[in-house]
């Protein structure tokens, strides 16, 4: 736990603090009014710089241990991140835009490293240094520990208090900015847009506009806010300045002897800067916690796909028939079902065609078979079993999918056909190279198949990443395969192209295909048109 | 570190720092302001501690206590005096901040206008525009974290040595050594160390950042097959290889903090050894000994900002050199010194219009030809790449002609103002860009006196009508940012309004079927060849060809050259290139 260092350290830091004060108070009185020269304060001054030297060795151990500590709790954060996307919404998260979601897992978890670095180790200095400051004033000066006592807490209190209304105008400030940031984005990258339609020139109005506007407004509520800062910085001044007045008391009183009146003086500012220095470093910390709750809000997003607890041995579609029986499905606060009530029969070996024009749940139909999300209602059997009974990666070992846009790892082209079966050899994947007709592609690539994909390497075609997919399926050689639109991103000629391969694919396996052009669905022995989530009509061609 | 930001020499760097600076001058006055306040403030805090040891260091005297009186004042003035600079301080400089961003995001905006789109050939755009606003973000620091805390260390670090060499010059020199290691060294030292493992951190960082974007777009395929171990392992393999990368940088930052405790220490000891000497010398009057020490503890405060003000500092200076090289790109297209009054009516003639980008080897265009007379509906049709976007980019001036011309009402476009010629001849193209508000606003756009229900008429001719009913708030709907509330095809449609509403001669669609389903796009394209109830001439570019059996015109494209144009029957039954396009559908 680094919160542990932490407070050792912090303990350690605040005795320093104290013993640095009490020696510095020696040197300067032994000197004024004590008269001694500088050889013979120089035993205290040695003493001094072991005492420095030991305070820099706490703020180094206090800072790295922090960051390093901060940097476990980060790694821990993303690891769950992950396996909470990979295990429990592999279909993705609606809403949540992909891109957000990867800079708030790197950016902003990055910047939650603040938080637990700097905010919570200041947090454990601001109790412990002030304790032990006060431990050693107050035997020696009543009246300055009471002045210390009673200053202190008007600082968290005003951090409190005012800070309720300031962290509104702070927020409110950090909208205002990250609103005109969004809006000067917006104006860049729609610039195209605006100079076509003779709207640019404008466009710098508006920009000078929004900006004094908002400058405006927010000054306003700046002002106040920034008073929260005020009075906090007032109490710590003014507690430093009260001391000193109430020590010269003491010491033209004689209660106090010079030496500790220096040491008590010296204590003052001590004993507030790390309550200071709270403020600030929540400050700094702010953006890695809203990225922090962002994150906490996507792994307390409940899972799209339930796992048994105690789960039935997974049903082989070759054996018995898969059925959708009244299936439903909405996703989560949307009322409108996507779904409503399908029925639908696949037999073991049969070709089928979905149809239906795009938006109409067809994908999603896939997806439940996939398991990747769960019915609303109704049931999904295979031979007769509930697929909500099985271990989902038992049953999709049974399955292959060709999405209708597949993903390329940054890897070899080997190891992404291999996707779909890590120990195939050589041989098997040169086959399924040629029956999803990548042949060419991989003997026009110098580096065949070892050819490394994905950002900065070689980029595929449309048609060539669909190839990719139909190879996994291939070499995937499961009973049941899912074709989502696998032609829609491609033009007339690498479809038909295409089709060749897939008739190849069908072969002696369930097929579901699913396409919006009819057209496609010939070679299939049943069509199923899917109109507004209702099946409307089947067809069978053979 | 991107490849251009490599490429940038360190004193290129600078000198656009300083560009970037004189575009903010104006506001040179604030900054002074904020800069004395600033200071006033560290001077106040560092005074009242000098002061009080004074104080307490003539109480050991046991004088008359009314003796003191003017330092009890005096440092409750200063307690008071610190609280209200420092307030003041952050109004003037977070108000300086505003105005800066604002006048930086208009100077650089106006400087991109008339860039756009030619002038950044060759800058993947999306990519370019992103990181231009990026970066003039990051010059908003300039003044208020980057200049800001150096000028205000420096002043206050003068005011302060100048204060204590009156009495001790030895003890304002060890004050200068030191303020100098911990405000300069020190930083330049933890900037040398934190940039070499920077250098590292960068591409880690970028490799899990890569990692996590194949991740959310294949966890699907990754369950569906079974490598869902794998990968997590793969994203751990990452971090952890950036979780190295970052150590080195805890342990500097650790040094550096610990450094800076021993040199505050170190100037705190070495000044009062000093002061001992002094005082048992008789060359300092005693009372002052602890004043001097605790001005020294107090000083350090000047210092504390610079590492960061550093780290901005190199930041706003890569930020500027990286806006010029987006800025300085030369300027495609330029108005006449005096236009010409603009033609009222009258054809949009395309005459042998030819476009040849430097460094390659085939004109986009060989001499094209076309006429758009009033009313007229003519099609552009061709695969992509076949130069059909050129030629609508050359009509509105994004782009000059190599050879041709283009001529409006018989005035040559060259003639007539940029503004005025698009306002008459409106492009929508194909990447039309969706602000952040709502559709009417961004049909509006097209035309800004519009009223409601024109712009309901405009997105009804642009086949919106049911879903603009079906939405409870009609046209107020948000579209979300950058449109992502709406589908692809929606958002055609609602570029497409724009072209409907736009009060000008000339519309030009650039692929309004892109994002339509083949039904949805022959309907589309039928429509405009029939709807006729306005004078205005179209020019469709459309790679689908489906409904466009009433224009008046087809024209096809095959890389830059007309290979045949005629009506839809008259094409069709040549069985060329239309027929093709047409069986392929």
């Amino acid at each position: 736990m680094p919160l542990v260092g932490a407070v050792v350290l912090g303990i350690a830091t605040s005795l320093l603090v104290v013993a640095q004060a009490v020696l510095l108070g020696r040197v300067i009185a032994g000197a004024f009014p004590g008269g001694k020269s500088l050889d013979e304060v120089s035993g205290d001054l040695w003493i001094l710089a072991a005492v420095v030297g030991a305070r820099a060795l706490c703020a180094f151990g206090f800072e790295t241990s922090g960051r390093l500590g901060a940097r476990r709790v980060v790694g821990e954060l993303r690891a769950s991140l992950t396996a909470h996307m990979l295990e429990t919404r592999p279909a993705g998260l609606r809403g949540q835009r992909a891109g957000e979601l990867v800079t708030n897992a790197v950016q902003g978890l990055s910047s939650l490293e603040a938080y637990f670095a700097r905010y919570l180790p200041q947090l454990v200095l601001a109790v412990v240094v002030p304790i032990v400051i006060l431990i050693y004033v107050f035997p020696h000066d009543l009246a300055a520990g009471t002045i210390l006592l009673v200053t202190l807490p008007i600082i968290p209190l005003f951090m409190i208090l005012i800070g309720l209304a300031a962290r509104t105008a702070t927020e409110r400030r950090w909208r205002t900015l990250s609103l005109l940031s969004s809006h000067f984005l917006d104006a860049v990258k729609g610039i195209q847009t605006l100079k076509a339609n003779d709207r640019a020139q404008r466009q710098v109005e508006s920009l000078r506009e929004t900006g004094e506007q908002y400058r405006k407004e927010t000054m306003v509520t700046l002002r106040i806010a920034f008073l929260s800062s005020l009075v906090l910085e007032l109490a710590a001044m003014m507690g430093t300045a009260l001391v000193a007045a109430a020590v010269a008391i003491q010491l033209i009183n004689g209660g106090l002897g010079f030496a500790t009146a220096l040491a008590v003086l010296l204590l003052a500012p001590e004993l507030y800067l790390p309550v200071r220095m709270v403020g600030q470093q929540f400050h700094a910390s702010t953006d890695g916690l809203t990225a922090a709750n962002q994150c906490f809000e996507v792994l307390d997003t409940p899972a799209a796909v339930s796992v048994p607890a105690a789960p039935l041995p997974s049903p082989d579609p070759r054996m018995g028939p898969l059925v959708l029986e009244g299936v439903t499905f909405a996703y989560e606060g949307r009322g409108e079902a996507v779904l409503d009530s399908i029925d639908l029969r696949l037999e073991p070996g049969e070709q089928l065609a979905l149809v239906g024009p795009s938006g109409q749940g067809k994908s999603t139909i896939a997806s439940l078979i996939l398991r990747l999300l769960d019915p609303s209602d109704g049931r999904i059997l295979c031979n007769g079993v509930n697929l909500l009974d099985v271990d989902p990666k038992e049953w999709r070992q049974h399955l292959a999918w060709v999405p209708q846009r597949p993903t390329l790892f940054s890897a070899t082209l080997a190891e992404n056909i291999r996707l779909g079966r890590p120990d195939a050899d050589e041989a098997a994947l040169l086959a399924a190279c040629a029956d999803a007709g990548l042949d060419r592609l991989v003997d026009s690539l110098p580096q065949g198949l070892a050819t490394p994909l994905g950002e900065g390497q070689r980029t595929l075609s449309a048609g060539e990443r669909q190839r990719v997919a139909l190879a996994r399926a291939f070499l995937r050689d499961a009973p049941l395969v899912i074709l989502d639109e696998p032609t829609a991103h491609l033009d007339a000629e690498s479809s038909a192209a295409i089709g060749d391969s897939i008739a190849r694919l069908s072969e002696s396996r369930s097929v579901l295909l699913i396409v919006h052009r009819p057209a496609l669905a010939a070679a299939a022995d049943r069509i199923v048109t899917l109109r507004e989530g209702l099946v409307v009509d089947g067809q069978d061609q053979r | 570190m991107s490849a251009a930001e490599a490429n940038l020499p360190e004193t290129g760097r600078w000198a656009a720092l300083a560009r970037a600076a004189r575009l903010v001058s104006p506001r040179r006055g604030q900054l002074v302001l904020s800069i004395v306040l600033g200071a006033g403030a560290i001077l106040a805090a560092v005074g009242l501690l000098a002061v009080a040891g004074v104080l307490i260091s003539k109480a050991a005297l046991q004088p008359e206590i009314l003796t003191l009186t003017i330092f009890t004042v005096g440092v409750r003035a200063l307690a008071i005096a610190r609280a209200l600079l420092r307030y003041g301080e952050r109004l003037v400089s977070h108000d300086l901040a505003f105005r800066v961003l604002a006048d930086l995001r208009v100077r650089f905006f106006e400087r991109l206008i008339p860039l756009v789109p030619e002038g950044l050939r060759g800058m993947r755009s999306g990519d370019v525009l992103s990181r231009f606003v990026g970066d003039v973000d990051t010059l908003q620091d300039l003044y208020l974290r980057a200049l800001g805390p150096p000028l205000i260390a420096l002043l206050a670090i003068v005011l302060l040595a100048g204060a204590v060499a009156i009495v001790l010059p030895a003890a304002a020199a060890v004050l200068i050594a030191t303020m100098l290691i911990a405000g300069l060294l020190l930083p330049a030292f933890a900037a040398r160390a934190g940039r070499r493992s920077g250098l590292r951190e960068a591409p880690a960082r970028a490799q899990l950042s890569s990692e996590l974007v194949e991740l959310v777009s294949g966890a699907a395929e990754l369950a569906v097959y079974g490598r869902e171990q794998q990968w997590a392992e793969r994203i751990e393999d990452a971090d952890a290889k950036l979780a190295a990368t970052e150590r080195p940088g805890a342990w500097i930052s650790g040094l550096t903090s610990g450094a800076g405790v021993a040199i505050g220490g170190a100037a705190m000891i070495a000044v009062a050894a000093i002061g001992v000497q002094a005082t048992s010398n008789g060359q300092l009057d005693g009372v002052l000994l602890a004043g001097i020490v605790f001005l020294t503890i107090g000083a350090f405060e000047a210092v504390v900002g610079l590492p960061d003000a550093a780290q901005r500092l190199t930041a706003c200076a890569q930020a500027a050199a990286r806006l010029e090289t987006v800025t300085e790109a030369p300027v495609p297209v330029s108005d006449p010194p005096s236009p010409a009054p603009m033609p009222t009516g009258g054809e949009l003639l395309f005459d042998n219009v030819s476009v040849r980008f430097e460094g390659r080897a085939d004109a986009a265009l060989s001499n094209v030809s076309a006429k758009l007379a009033p009313g007229a509906r003519i099609a552009l049709v061709g695969a992509s790449g076949a130069g059909k976007t050129t030629l609508a980019s050359c009509a509105v001036r994004f782009l000059d002609p190599t050879s041709g011309s283009i001529t409006l009402g018989g005035v040559d476009i060259r003639q007539l103002s940029q503004d005025a010629l698009r306002s008459a001849v409106r492009l929508v193209s194909q990447d039309a860009y969706l602000f952040t508000t709502t559709v009417a606003q961004n049909v509006r756009l097209a035309a800004p006196d519009a009223d409601d229900q024109q712009i309901i008429t405009a997105l009804s001719r642009a086949g919106l009508g049911p879903w603009i009913a079906s939405l409870p708030e009609g046209i107020e709907t948000l579209v979300g940012e950058e449109g992502a509330e709406v589908s692809g095809g929606q958002r055609g449609r609602i570029a497409l309004a724009r072209g409907f509403i736009a009060p000008s001669q000339v519309v030009i669609l650039d692929e309004p079927t892109a994002n339509l389903d083949a039904a949805g796009a022959r309907d589309l394209l039928s429509a405009i060849g029939s709807e006729r109830s306005d004078r205005r001439a179209m020019l469709v570019i459309t790679h689908t060809v489906d409904g466009l059996e009433e224009f008046d015109e087809i024209i096809v494209l095959e890389a830059g050259d007309v290979v045949e144009r005629g009506t839809w029957s008259e094409l069709l039954a040549s069985g060329g290139a239309l027929a093709r396009l047409s069986a392929a559908a």
